[in-house]
């Protein structure tokens, strides 16, 4: 693989970012799989850098699921995000940050079709005003949140304790970084590194001293499809494309995954678990699986929070392995107590897939 | 006294119409960028479907045109007119005054590290047409390894009838060219599985019909209807190609030891600047625009240029050679 090669595609497919002064919005599903990951993506950009992030608690879905399952018009997904751009203008600001990739893709989906088709942007703002009294602005950027750390991954890197480094052997670990399809495979001129090659998270990788594995099903989408996912009867194709992923990745013995999608670590985390009931095979070493981060999860260990605090205790995939190799203390007694250490009970352990 | 008339671009074209107009008692000018005569086809080694020498064509070409004054490693600065002539500034520092000024500025492949997907430049076994004449002229390619060559596959089409590319037209001579260079691969490797991933077959020309069959009756070349959708490389550095069978009606994977992009022919930017200096037009394709593309395709807008070969675009080296043969006649009924 020639490198240098892949360095001329990134620097054509670069953008320029604002530093400041974001409008937060989140995903519907990623505080329900991992609940610290949006908490920690604010605690990061507020405290830990003092950006200025503003979230409402008056903002929707941007009805992106209910519009890849083909069960809303196209209308109504458009109305859903101008009242979204308008709770935006309310605030004062211009630069929109989502923490989903289906939404980053819907967004820009929307605003490119209304380049193309400004009478629709019109209808859509008489449907605005009609349903609910608002008016929007145009965001002057729309950018993805982990756009965000890819634009900040040297700063952290500065005040990082720990690195995706193996403590026992020095080796940077080995990560297989996994992209949304609705990142860039759509515009890829608003992804960070295009569509063939995205750089947003070998660039976090890279910073924060981990090696970056490129593996032949790298582009392939996680399975989860929306409507491959949501109709069971078409559950059967979507794990079929995590398995053709694992499958891929296996020689390269990859230490963790990341991810920046709400559906993506999601499925390759849980498949994990349905693979080994099927297959009876697992893919990380000693019968583990290999731990599925989000890109939040990553930063924060990096940063040094508790991993528990990061939520890592719902994932699927026993994480503590990794945590070894980075030399990451954490306590497994706290692993399943809560606030004023109630005892959450334990999970039931899967037969197969080794979890701690 | 012989009458100048300056040449740009000692390719074929440039060559073999300036052998012509020595034998009409003219004078050419010979102007050439790069440091030999012969463009694109001087990298060459056999041409279809003949499997004649381009060194040889090159070096009759070369001979015949002994006599002209050829200036190489010599760039245009500019051209202006000057009541019925061309004033030429070369970047040697020589200006020449003519009549005539006949543009042989041919093509320039396109750089097939723009089609991303197809990993060029990025992963260690893919190559393009032209690296793969040059491994056959001179064997010095480290990305061709002779030992382990056991499936190579060549995708037709690159940055060809591609509106993402920003190219719709067709390059003409790569479907030609990918089926020549397979049945020389094949010569090469006689155990090798070969694929050709195509779109269309064009097989236009002279013997091209029966070259093509001769490739699967005799040298079992698989062709496969379908675009490839990405190339990634496994942990042996072989590629993996993903494509469409459409008439098996089915995807395919094949890993594959060498993948060869059949880049097409493009407009030469350099052609299009030396003609924007005399406000040339140039024609939606890219490439300069002939007064008539059916009647008169060799002569310019403007009196006194004319074009030959493939600055006017996708050519055949027949094809090129007589247009050169009949620019430089049209270019003696205008002196005359």
């Amino acid at each position: 693989m020639i490198y240098q090669g892949k360095q001329k595609i990134w620097a054509d497919y670069q953008k320029e970012i604002p530093d400041d002064h974001w409008f937060y919005v989140r995903s519907c599903i990623r505080q329900n799989f991992f609940p610290a990951s949006e908490k920690m993506m604010l605690e990061i950009c507020r405290n830990v850098l003092g950006k200025d992030f503003y979230e409402t608690e008056h903002h929707t879905t941007c009805g992106g699921i209910a519009y890849h399952c083909d069960t809303i018009p196209q209308e109504t997904v458009m109305t859903i995000v101008a009242r979204q751009f308008a709770l935006m203008t309310e605030a004062g600001y211009e630069n929109y940050v989502a923490s989903c990739i289906t939404s980053f893709g819907n967004y820009l989906e929307i605003l490119e079709t209304w380049n193309e088709f400004p009478e629709l942007e019109t209808r859509i703002r008489e449907l605005l005003w009609k349903s609910c009294r608002r008016e929007f602005n145009r965001p002057k950027y729309i950018a993805h949140a982990s756009d965000l750390i890819y634009k900040y991954r040297n700063e952290i890197a500065s005040k990082a304790r720990f690195h995706l480094v193996n403590k026992e052997t020095g080796e940077p670990l080995k990560v297989v970084e996994h992209i949304g399809c609705h990142y860039s495979k759509m515009f890829p001129s608003k992804g960070v590194g295009g569509a063939e090659y995205p750089y947003v998270l070998c660039g976090m990788i890279e910073s924060w001293g981990g090696n970056v594995i490129d593996y032949p099903e790298r582009r392939h989408c996680c399975g989860y499809g929306f409507r491959q996912y949501h109709i069971k009867a078409n559950r059967g194709y979507s794990i079929s494309n995590t398995h053709k992923k694992f499958e891929s990745m296996e020689p390269y013995h990859p230490d963790m995954i990341i991810t920046n999608c709400p559906g993506c670590p999601y499925f390759l985390d849980r498949w994990q678990y349905a693979i080994s009931e099927m297959e009876g095979k697992t893919y990380g070493g000693n019968g583990y699986g290999i731990p599925v981060l989000t890109y939040e999860e990553v930063a924060g260990l990096v940063l040094g929070y508790d991993p528990w605090d990061l939520g890592l205790q719902l994932h699927q995939v026993a994480v503590e392995p990794l945590l070894d190799k980075m030399g990451i203390q954490y306590d497994p007694e706290t692993k399943y107590k809560g606030i004023n250490n109630k005892d959450l009970l334990r999970p039931e352990l899967p037969g197969i897939l080794k979890c701690c | 006294m012989k009458e100048n008339i300056i040449i740009i671009g000692g390719g074929i074209a440039g060559l073999e119409a300036a052998g012509q107009l020595i034998r009409l008692g003219y004078n050419p000018i010979i102007i050439e960028k790069e440091d030999h005569l012969g463009g694109h086809v001087a990298d060459w080694n056999c041409l279809f479907p003949d499997m004649s020498s381009a060194e040889e064509l090159v070096s009759k070409l070369i001979k015949n045109a002994a006599e002209a004054n050829i200036f190489t490693n010599t760039e245009i600065l500019f051209i202006n007119r000057l009541k019925d002539n061309y004033n030429v500034m070369l970047s040697n520092g020589i200006s020449i005054i003519a009549r005539v000024v006949l543009f042989a500025t041919g093509f320039k492949l396109f750089e097939a590290a723009k089609k991303e997907e197809y990993g060029y430049g990025i992963y260690d076994k893919v190559i393009t047409n032209r690296d793969l004449e040059h491994w056959f002229n001179t064997g010095d390619d480290s990305r061709i390894d002779t030992d382990e060559m056991e499936a190579i596959g060549f995708v037709h089409c690159v940055g060809s009838r591609d509106e993402k590319a920003k190219n719709p037209q067709c390059s003409k001579v790569c479907c030609i060219t990918a089926v020549k260079q397979a049945i020389e691969m094949k010569q090469k490797f006689p155990q090798a599985r070969i694929y050709c991933f195509y779109m269309d077959l064009r097989m236009f020309g002279k013997k091209y019909e029966d070259f093509y069959i001769s490739a699967q009756r005799d040298y079992g070349i698989r062709f496969i209807r379908g675009r490839v959708s990405e190339v990634s490389e496994n942990i042996d550095g072989k590629v993996i190609v993903k494509a469409e069978d459409t008439l098996a009606g089915k995807p395919v994977k094949v890993t594959l030891d060498l993948l060869v992009l059949m880049s097409g022919m493009v407009c030469n930017p350099d052609s299009t600047k030396v003609a924007g200096m005399v406000a040339l037009p140039a024609d939606t394709d890219g490439f300069l625009k002939s007064r008539d593309n059916i009647a008169d395709i060799t002569s310019s807008p403007k009196d006194g240029i004319f074009y030959a070969g493939a600055c006017t675009g996708p050519k055949t080296i027949p094809e090129t050679l007589a247009e050169a043969r009949t620019a430089a006649l049209n270019i003696h009924t205008y002196l005359q």
